[in-house]
């Protein structure tokens, strides 16, 4: 904006009425007028893009159509804005659509990716399904034979193992950067920072290079949660890490003071403190690596059969599942791998609301609620 | 902590008894702190964990060199690097990584192209305009559209937006291919292309951009942006002349750390494109790679000599988007603390 303009635009405010010839104008009402430009403008910019669309059949499907009518709307509404107000108002109008158009992309991608899979895949949602492995199923079995228990079972015992290695060393690694730090601090920080850059696959292929080609351990479970565990810990430090600097310093002062050794007032102050953060930290670590296909195809292998013990043979996990049966030529099969990513989905969506949850619980409520019917009426009030 | 901090050690000057000369300045008294024997314990198994943390990262990347090395020194690096043919079970083995760079580079670039528009978008609506509960709500969605897994990505992908994107290439190709990059390549089909899994992996790295960018236009000064509010602005405008000279090194760092998502892919790409070893200019074909979805698809073939080949080119991306993230998380940090890039 040029120095010129902006003169132009304060001049403008000086009396109710308009002066100099200028129309006074309040930049967030939405006048009748207003609502008849946008109605009349997408109306037109539907219309025109349908013409050309489908009586002159440049263009097909819905996806281009959309596309296509968004832009339309955008230049006709610039235009009708000038026309009728000035340029400026025009541009921050256009401005405002397109920033509106942006984040309801991101919407309707997100509602069609769940609705898409949840009208694919809720046909063979049964209870067998949940508790049925593949090893019985034959080619000519219809769609609802047999269940994905196997892959759930390896997903749970994957992650399991992979948050027990994970999780602590990624709490402790934080505790390092914000509770101990010393001349590596600064090291370690970007050591983590590039391991959240690492690609799954690659995690997967060091896990295979060393467990299984070095040390002949062969495809298993824990070999997958290896390299999941190291898709975790820079997770979940990066967001620990976070946590703790909000932790106040008095609070860590006040336990040396009572005199508490530093193991004490980080076992008994800081990490109760932060305890709802780390939690956050966790469950959306988690809710990350449930999905991981590349690590564990390279790591874990598959098996049609339900194998409870992740330290010995392949198992099967929900994504690898997916990644399987899609590409098997029968349409049943397919069909199953699209019940398999709603199931793991559903997994996804509850952890990630889980996580919200536990987000939203202030520090000291847990406590609060906890002593709730101790206290004393006097203490109470 | 800064009463247990372990400074350098400084020589005592002056005691309680001799105070020190006015000429000289007051220098701290050194504290000598002696820890119980559980606290140490406490430091070393910490200070333990975050260098297992470092030497972890270490030996990803020495032992897929290591391991890679017997397959390519007996072709060498320049050949390897070079050789746009992938086949490391023939005889004598040939495979390069030439062709598979190249598509990963071409589908990261669409990906951008597609996915940040959109993100900025996204970041400055959810800054700028939107009210308070949409925003959280926004910012909720947004973060679970980061932790929907890629395979769900590549199913959505191959069954319903490549469908729906055949009309939007075959009319590129049939209006634009002028351009040779439009070009159809005498292949009536659109299907499994560079172009439909870059615009997959666009809509993948939309979180991560958004998320990021959002963070640093939220950190523009508040007075600036009232200021200029003051003086007549319009919003866009604000966006114009303040928000965005002001996130401008963030937003790139942004657009860097999704770059580096977009070179890591597997799973989706892996799903969408059909295998190809030769370079083209033709995105909208059928024909497309990556490292990350040639090592998903390959793995397991080839032999010893074809895990070799794929540990190198592990290695390659493992190099390749280290360098993207390390630049990328630099101008980001820099930009966080308020320097202007």
């Amino acid at each position: 904006m040029t120095i010129a303009s902006l003169k132009r635009v304060t001049q403008r405010g000086a009396t109710p009425q308009a002066t100099n010839g200028l129309q006074h104008r309040r930049p967030r009402t939405f006048t009748p007028t207003d609502l008849a430009l946008l109605v009349a403008s997408a109306a037109s910019a539907v219309c025109l893009v349908w013409f050309v669309f489908y009586q002159l059949t440049l263009f097909s499907g819905a996806a281009g159509f959309v596309m296509a009518s968004m832009a339309v709307f955008l230049v006709m509404y610039y235009f009708a804005n000038r026309q009728v107000f000035d340029r400026m108002v025009a541009a921050d109008r256009v401005v405002a659509s397109l920033v509106t158009f942006g984040s309801v992309g991101v919407v309707v991608a997100l509602g069609l990716v769940v609705g898409f899979l949840y009208t694919r895949g809720r046909g063979l949602i049964s209870w067998h399904l949940f508790t049925q492995d593949q090893h019985t199923v034959t080619q000519t079995a219809p769609a609802s034979s047999g269940g994905i228990s196997h892959a759930i079972m390896g997903t749970l015992e994957q992650v399991g193992l992979a948050v027990v290695i994970g999780a602590p060393a990624g709490v402790a690694t934080a505790v390092f950067l914000n509770e101990v730090g010393g001349r590596i601090t600064a090291a370690i920080r970007i050591v983590i920072t590039a391991m959240s850059a690492v690609p799954s696959i690659v995690a997967g292929l060091f896990i295979y290079v060393l467990l299984i080609t070095e040390f002949n351990y062969g495809f298993r479970g824990f070999a997958g949660s290896l390299a999941l565990a190291i898709l975790l810990l820079p997770n979940i430090t990066r967001t620990t890490e976070e946590v703790l600097k909000v932790v106040h310093g008095s609070l860590r002062e006040a336990s040396m003071a009572l005199g508490a050794p530093e193991w004490r007032t980080v076992w008994s102050v800081v990490l109760p403190t932060a305890r709802t953060g780390i939690a956050t930290a966790v469950l959306l670590g988690i809710a990350r690596i449930v999905g991981e296909t590349a690590p564990l195809l390279v790591t874990v292998s598959s098996s049609a059969y339900f194998n409870p013990n992740p330290f010995q043979n392949p198992q099967e996990a929900l994504p690898t599942f997916v990644w399987q049966f899609y590409q098997l030529p029968l349409s049943k099969d397919v069909e199953r791998a699209f019940a398999a990513g709603l199931v793991l989905v559903g997994l996804v969506i509850v952890l990630f609301v889980l996580a919200r949850l536990v987000a939203s619980i202030r520090p000291g409520s847990i406590h609060r609620m906890a002593t709730r019917f101790k206290r004393s009426p006097v203490e109470a009030s | 902590m800064s009463v247990t901090s372990e400074g350098p050690p400084s020589p005592p000057v002056g005691t309680a008894a001799e105070p020190p000369s006015p000429s000289q300045p007051p220098v701290p008294r050194t504290i000598r702190v002696s820890r119980s024997k559980q606290d140490r314990l406490y430091r070393g198994s910490v200070r333990g964990t975050a260098i297992a943390a470092f030497v972890v990262l270490f030996l990803i990347g020495t032992f897929l060199l290591l391991k890679s090395l017997p397959a390519i020194d007996k072709e060498g690096w320049g050949t390897f690097l070079t050789t746009t043919a992938w086949n490391p079970s023939g005889t004598p083995p040939t495979f390069g990584i030439l062709a598979v760079l190249y598509w990963t580079i071409v589908i990261a670039v669409i990906a951008l192209i597609v996915g940040v528009p959109v993100s900025l978008c996204a970041a400055l609506f959810i800054t700028d305009y939107a009210p308070l509960r949409l925003r959280r709500a926004l910012v909720a969605l947004i973060d679970l559209l980061a932790v929907v897994p890629s395979v769900i990505f590549g199913l959505w992908g191959l069954f319903l937006l490549q469908g729906n994107l055949q009309g939007f290439a075959r009319f590129l190709s049939n209006h634009f291919n002028w351009l040779p990059l439009f070009k159809s390549g005498g292949n009536p089909e659109f299907t499994n292309s560079a172009f439909i899994a870059g615009i997959l992996v666009g809509v993948m790295i939309v979180p991560i951009v958004t998320s990021v960018s959002r963070e640093i236009f939220s950190l523009t000064p508040p007075g600036e942006r009232e200021g200029a509010m003051a003086l007549g602005a319009t919003k866009a405008s604000v966006i114009r002349t303040v928000v965005l000279p002001f996130g401008r090194g963030g937003f790139i760092g942004a657009v860097m750390l999704g770059l580096g998502r977009a070179l890591g892919e597997t799973i989706a790409v892996a799903i969408i494109i059909s295998p190809s070893f030769i370079i083209t200019a033709h995105l909208l074909s059928p024909g497309a790679n990556s490292i990350a979805a040639l090592i998903a698809r390959e793995f397991g073939q080839g032999g010893k000599t074809g895990a070799e080949a794929l540990l190198g080119a592990g290695f390659v991306l493992f190099v390749f988007t280290l360098v993207v993230n390390f630049a990328a998380s630099y101008i980001v940090n820099r930009s966080r603390t308020g320097a202007s890039a």
